[in-house]
């Protein structure tokens, strides 16, 4: 018997005569928040902030020059680009754009100042950041190695209340990284510090249309 | 389990030890005074905790009931993914497995996201015995692995640390694994995390195998799901050509939407966030997107036996949140060490003795390492009724006998016959209430029990008296 086998009988044999357990309900509450994109809208960027997450707002003909000046202000001369970016994004900023590549190394993309992509979704109650690898975010490791993200998030259509309603919109086939404020750590006396090995420094773009 | 722990003395005389200790006490005091505030005011803010707490019971304990059709489902899941499953029934299986599939790819190191599984089998020994060196990443592991000491707390293993401490094992040892620390490091956090990073980064950019754990596994998709905070995860996750996941059998939900459940219960239970900086979920490989090599290995190692426990089965409803630990006055006081199980605290009295069976010093004494107040039940985000296991695995105990159940078995023979004797019982409670002035305070050949306890004074009369001139 090989231990797959050897398993599964045992598992079988611990449960003979096991009385049924059905799932149960689900009575717990599908969001929070009232549905009010303004005030989901809000919590999102409270809740972004309480984390340490740098948050801005803008509409969509002031996201060029925000970017622009988010880039100059932290000093970055080279800037990761995922290859589905729009460019107009970027249209304001002098930076250098460096494009992930297949053969890219992880020591080539530890030498790139910022990155800059867009999302999956946003959830308010949690203040999180969802990517799941589409056209303008790119592979998992250039929003990693970076000490310096910037996310871009359209409002209202990429802004959820809850994890229940994210969820329900994200594709279990994609690789997936939910992302919550910067990088922290409460290991050394439970005290929060910011980056070990993440980005330092993560700041969110909110595009309200 | 590991052999990390074997040889540990059973729980009081290791417990002895950690409470006479001042530094470490004080550390802990902080540390799970700190952590179980926040806690509870990160559950306050949603309104359907206990809900979600029966929900998150409610879909494990199906999971359970149904785990060899869910672990079927899951397989074919990963392997649809483009993964690889493997079984292993026991440690020393795992070990082998995973030590294999690193050789085959001709590599001497790998890199390591914090797992409780792989602790609990001891993969690291196991790997460094074939010439495999496996570097921990998350900070604390870090700080355990370079002092070469054991985890005490599932979520902080290094919490009986304080940060002293920790820039003295910095400045010492990390040269020896790599980057050394930098000159003249100090003991603030932010330095010391700093220290880390520089440190571990070297090893990140280079590595090529990754080994995890992880928080749960989707039986619909074949979604494996790893919580963390620090980005090392991330790391170990995405950038190796080849990442090798151990993961106990009992991690499986069976759907995608059994997430939202855990997703919001997990965080807000361990480290008392609405959510942990990062989350990674994988299926299978993913083009040109991280590992292009997954394999699975599915851990039994005694979780069989526990799920064949009619009361002991709900241990395996554990989501290691360890909320249990941080508000345990025992654990509180005697630290993880104590323990003698990379399981430590509550859950670990209830889970190691189950895993490992009860036949050890060690195990046989770990239901006896609780007060029973219940505070670990009620801040169980599944609901494992904690004290109604540590009772059923006296019970145990007790039935296989020892030297202190021999006494107890006596006294309760004793009571028994006297009980089943109204004018007996009568008699001697009479006989007692009227010698009660020459009855000592503490009862001699009960040592361990009265050491530190006064024992009841015994009233002016008995209750037949009382009640019968009541009645008068």
């Amino acid at each position: 018997m090989n231990s797959r086998d050897r398993v599964l009988a045992r598992i079988r044999s611990a449960l003979a005569g096991a009385p049924d357990a059905p799932a149960g309900p689900r009575d717990y509450l599908a969001a929070h928040v009232p549905d009010d994109p303004a005030a989901v809208l809000d919590l999102l960027h409270e809740n972004l902030a309480d984390y340490r997450a740098l948050v801005h707002r803008t509409d969509g003909a002031g996201l060029p020059g925000l970017l622009a000046r988010l880039l100059a202000a932290r000093g970055s001369a080279t800037v990761l680009v995922p290859p589905g970016l729009p460019p107009q994004w970027l249209a304001g900023t002098a930076a250098t754009r460096v494009a992930d590549r297949a053969h890219s190394t992880a020591a080539e993309l530890d030498e790139v100042d910022s990155v800059v992509t867009g999302c999956a979704l946003a959830i308010a109650e949690t203040g999180t950041i969802v990517l799941d690898g589409g056209p303008d975010q790119g592979r998992r490791r250039i929003t990693l190695i970076p000490d310096h993200h910037v996310c871009v998030v359209r409002a209202p259509e990429q802004i959820v209340a809850s994890v229940p309603q994210a969820m329900e919109r994200l594709d279990p086939g994609r690789p997936l990284t939910w992302i919550s404020g910067p990088s922290a750590t409460s290991d050394i006396e439970l005290d929060r510090v910011e980056g070990v090995h993440g980005p330092r420094t993560l700041e969110v773009v909110l595009v309200v249309s | 389990m590991s052999g990390t722990f074997v040889g540990m003395p059973a729980f009081p005389a290791a417990a002895r030890d950690a409470v006479h200790d001042p530094t470490l006490r004080a550390t802990l005091r902080h540390a799970t005074h700190t952590i179980r505030d926040k806690r509870a005011r990160a559950v306050a803010e949603l309104p359907d905790w206990q809900r979600l707490r029966e929900a998150g019971k409610r879909v494990k304990d199906h999971t359970l009931r149904h785990l060899d059709r869910y672990l079927l489902q899951l397989e074919e899941s990963v392997v649809l993914a483009g993964g690889t499953v493997h079984w292993a029934a026991d440690a020393d299986e795992a070990n082998r497995i995973v030590a294999d599939l690193v050789k085959a790819t001709g590599e001497r190191e790998v890199v390591k996201v914090k797992s409780m599984a792989t602790q609990e089998i001891g993969l690291n020994e196991a790997l460094a015995a074939e010439g495999i060196t496996a570097y921990e990443t998350d900070l604390a592991e870090l700080i355990v692995q370079l002092g070469h000491d054991r985890p005490s707390h599932i979520l902080v293993p290094a919490i009986h640390r304080n940060r002293g401490e920790i820039r003295d094992i910095f400045r010492a040892e990390m040269g020896a694994w790599g980057r050394p620390a930098p000159d003249g490091l100090g003991d603030s956090p932010a330095e010391l995390a700093e220290a880390a990073r520089l440190h571990l980064r070297e090893k990140f950019l280079r590595a090529r195998v990754g080994v995890s754990g992880a928080n749960f596994m989707v039986a619909e998709t074949g979604t494996l799901v790893v919580l963390e905070s620090e980005g090392n995860g991330r790391m170990c996750l995405t950038l190796p050509e080849t990442l090798i996941s151990v993961v106990g059998i009992e991690k499986t939900v069976p759907t995608w939407r059994d997430l939202e459940i855990f997703l919001q219960t997990l965080p807000r239970s361990s480290t008392a966030e609405r959510m942990n900086p990062y989350t990674s979920m994988w299926t299978g490989t993913a083009d040109g997107d991280g590992p292009s090599v997954f394999h699975l290995v599915l851990l039994d190692n005694g979780r069989t036996d526990t799920l064949a426990d009619e009361v002991g089965r709900q241990a395996l409803r554990c989501i290691r949140c360890s909320a249990c630990l941080n508000v345990c006055p025992v654990y509180e006081r005697a630290g993880g060490h104590a323990y003698g199980s990379v399981y430590p605290g509550p859950i670990g009295a209830i889970l190691s003795p189950q895993l490992r069976g009860t036949t050890s010093e060690i195990d046989a004494s770990l239901p006896y390492a609780s007060s029973l107040c219940g505070a670990c039940y009620e801040v169980c985000p599944v609901a494992i009724d904690i004290p109604e296991v540590l009772v059923h695995l006296r019970e145990r105990v007790a039935r296989q006998g020892g030297p202190g159940h021999r006494v107890e078995k006596a006294a309760m023979k004793a009571a028994s016959w006297a009980m089943d004797r109204p004018a007996v019982l009568a008699a001697a409670e009479r006989a007692a209430t009227r010698t009660r002035r020459l009855h000592l305070a503490r009862l001699p050949g009960a040592g361990a029990w009265t050491a530190e306890r006064e024992l009841p004074r015994i009233p002016e009369k008995s209750f037949r008296d009382w009640w019968k001139e009541r009645e008068e």
